[in-house]
């Protein structure tokens, strides 16, 4: 074993550091080290993770075992990495992006403190570690680890600027919604362990294994972990913390709840891809929610007016998307969508922030417009981002998103049509904020206009490395009809979704068909780019209150209010009422009252204690009498 | 002699004593009573023990007969040795307090 994965211990070890070192030495550094530490250990691991996936890519997949984690009985649990095709592009995505970001961050959040820059760039260190713990885990209970790491990094980063309750409560929001669907994976995995006594993917993906779970079982465990996805990946119906997470810093948002963390449910279900497969009732589910989330973020994001909500909720959507893909059987199709996505969204997000720091901190797209001759480098790769989230030709998210049309095309037209009019709801809003930010005149105040400036290099860096991946990324996945064996992505992922493959039923789809179902989706895509585009340019701020659908839209279908009046209030009563009534009336009257019953006996008690010596003989004889007449009597 | 007129007198006595104790304030006369209700124990004790040897019971046992009556100088000597200390407290309480009332000794309540 004498390569690269002899060291592979070393690529989560390596942000663990820096998240030691900025954690502990908080207080001394100074920004400068601080952001260095940060950004080094990830471009270590950034440097060590393309090492391991030319190694994978030259046929090299492998486990390597550590320790026992766990080794009770028959349950024996290892600490072991599994290094394949899809951890190892996994791996690429989140040290590459996840640098990128680091850099990014160290401009973007100059203007804070020493101390909390410092604390910044360790639990963006930490997320990055158990990210990788995540992709990294040789079996269910090490991903799970990462699986708790990450919402909990996730949860530290949203509430980043805690003194600001709402911020707080958004943090909050998301942990116990992560925690909700993090319930499920765990029973899922007792599930799995009780069956077939391991947790292990080699062992549980075997035939052999497979064979002692009834398809209730397997049905049961994909739906529990697919519970598990909907919480982490931000699916109906847990996906409403994904928009509030955005308080958090704008980096935040693009590294974990848009290009990693939020992609853990599809690097989940795509490790199980042969579980699924099994399963066709959670693939129909997987596929419906997935589905039923894309349209439903995508109609929430047409009304948003902040720039961070409409790309929040555009996550969810392409979330959704993936997860149709999954439903579908088009594993590939999911993880390449996954790394398009994280390509296109972490530079939308990333120029979001570059423009709301040009701003001045202002949020609202309303009192944006123009910014295009402000800030050149900018504008250029967000428009490059629109368009590849758009899917048009020939950028990124047009391969991806081609791919798991033509495989809901093929499982059944109806959400083939579902999907494209998501897609062509997502040219839209993408072209509405692209033309209510970076087009017309100027709404902002004065104030705000002379502040205006483009940004400093370590934040068009990141930009533009962002968006010439965000244009050639999808260029490893051509269909097969533009150019034969143009799919190497299809061709890398093959071994791990090998057996999946060879159980579903492959229905070939004529040529005809592909270029038709193609023009279709563009030519949508297309024409609500140039609609949006013409009527967004020239925005002009109008007073008028929202009316019908638009109200329901903006007000993001009252699902909020919903989930607050159904759960959140009954839940709040029910604790109100345990805690005043069976706690403090039941409970503390309970051990009060005992304390009470004693003091007041012994007060009353005292009087027998005159002080009159007469009084005590007294009571003496009296005792004696009454144990006479005991003795005598009875 | 009967029995009966060494448990009326010796009920009596102690009766006396007892209420002597209950009622009475000077300290000196309740130690005297409470001496009273010891003698009229020792009384008892005496008569039953005389009444105890004449009985047929323990006569081929002589040796025994006088036992209780033996018994009884113990618990005098043992009497005096307690009066000369209770004596005493009642010389301490008077050099204290000037009286030998026994409510006095409340003044410990507060």
């Amino acid at each position: 074993m004498n390569n690269v994965l002899q060291i592979a211990w070393l690529l989560p070890i390596l942000p663990l550091l820096g998240f030691i070192i900025n954690g502990l030495g908080r207080n001394i550094l100074s920004k400068a080290i601080s952001g260095l530490v940060g950004c080094l250990v990830v471009f270590a691991s950034f440097l060590l993770s393309v090492f391991i996936f030319i190694e994978v890519k030259n046929g090299n997949s492998q486990v390597v075992h550590y320790f026992d984690f766990l080794n009770v009985d028959l349950l024996k649990i290892a600490f072991a990495f599994k290094f394949d095709p899809l951890s190892s592009l996994f791996l690429l995505i989140i040290t590459g992006v996840g640098f990128l970001i680091h850099v990014y961050s160290t401009s973007y959040m100059h203007g804070e403190p020493d101390k909390d820059f410092a604390k910044y760039f360790a639990y963006l260190n930490l997320f990055i570690f158990s990210m990788l713990l995540l992709v990294m885990g040789a079996n269910y209970v090490v991903m799970f680890i990462g699986w708790e790491g990450v919402g909990l990094c996730s949860y530290l980063l949203i509430g980043y600027w805690f003194r600001i309750n709402d911020y707080t409560n958004a943090a909050n929001k998301a942990f116990i919604m992560n925690r909700i669907g993090d319930l499920g994976f765990l029973i899922a995995v007792f599930w799995l362990i009780a069956k077939t006594g391991t947790v292990e993917f080699d062992q549980v993906f075997s035939a052999a294994t497979i064979a002692k779970l009834s398809a209730t079982d397997i049905t049961g465990i994909t739906l529990l972990l697919f519970v598990g996805a909907t919480g982490k990946s931000a699916q109906i119906p847990l996906y409403t913390w994904l928009p509030d997470a955005m308080a958090g810093p704008t980096p935040v948002s693009a590294l974990i709840h848009a290009a990693t963390m939020v992609t853990a449910g599809i690097y989940m279900i795509a490790r199980s891809n042969i579980l699924y497969t099994m399963a066709p009732v959670t693939q129909g589910v997987v596929a419906m929610v997935g589905l039923a989330t894309a349209v439903l973020a995508a109609t929430i994001a047409l009304k948003q007016n902040d720039i961070k909500k409409v790309l929040a909720y555009s996550t969810v959507s392409q979330l959704g998307y993936m997860f149709l893909a999954l439903g579908v059987g088009a594993y590939t199709g999911a993880v390449f969508h996954v790394m398009t996505h994280a390509f296109f969204k972490a530079l939308l997000f990333l120029g979001a922030g570059s423009v709301i720091h040009a701003m001045g901190g202002e949020q609202d797209m309303r009192n944006m417009g123009g910014l295009k001759k402000y800030m050149r480098t900018t504008h250029l790769t967000f428009l490059l981002g629109c368009l590849a989230i758009a899917g048009i030709p020939p950028f990124s998210g047009f391969f991806s998103k081609d791919e798991i049309l033509a495989a809901a095309y093929v499982h059944n037209p109806v959400l083939w049509v579902i999907g494209v009019i998501t897609a062509v709801m997502t040219a839209f809003y993408m072209f509405r904020l692209y033309g209510m930010t970076f087009l017309g005149k100027f709404r902002g105040s004065h104030e705000q206009e002379h502040h205006l400036h483009e940004s400093p290099a370590a934040i068009t860096f990141p930009l533009i490395i962002l968006a010439i991946l965000a244009v050639v990324g999808g260029w490893i996945g051509v269909p097969k009809i533009f150019v034969h064996g143009g799919h190497r992505l299809e061709a890398f992922l093959e071994p791990v979704f090998r057996e999946s493959n060879a159980i579903t039923t492959k229905h070939e789809i004529t040529h005809a068909t592909e270029y038709m179902l193609m023009g279709v989706s563009v030519a949508g895509a297309l024409i609500a780019l140039i609609y949006a585009w013409r009527r967004y340019g020239k925005y002009q701020q109008i007073e008028t209150s929202p009316k019908g659908i638009t109200k329901i839209l903006e007000n993001k279908w009252y699902v909020d209010e919903i989930y607050n009046s159904t759960i959140v209030q009954p839940l709040r009563s029910l604790s109100g009422f345990f805690n005043n009534i069976i706690e403090r009336k039941g409970i503390d009257g309970l051990v009060n009252g005992t304390g009470k019953l004693v003091n007041y006996g012994s007060r009353q008690l005292r009087w027998l204690q005159s002080g009159q010596v007469g009084a005590y003989v007294l009571l003496m004889v009296l005792g004696i009498l009454i144990l006479f007449i005991i003795q005598l009597f009875l | 002699m009967d029995i009966k007129a060494y448990l009326v007198l010796s009920l009596t006595l102690f009766t006396i004593g007892i209420i002597g104790v209950l009622v009475r304030r000077n300290a000196i006369i309740i130690f005297m009573c409470v001496e009273l209700m010891l003698n009229a124990v020792n009384l008892l004790l005496v008569a039953f023990s005389k009444m105890h040897a004449l009985s047929t019971a323990v006569k081929t046992s002589a040796a025994y007969a006088a036992d209780a009556q033996i018994f009884v100088f113990f618990i005098m000597v043992v009497a005096a040795a307690e009066v000369s200390v209770g004596l005493a407290i009642i010389v301490m309480l008077y050099r204290n307090t000037h009286s030998v009332d026994v409510n006095f000794l409340n003044r410990l309540k507060n």
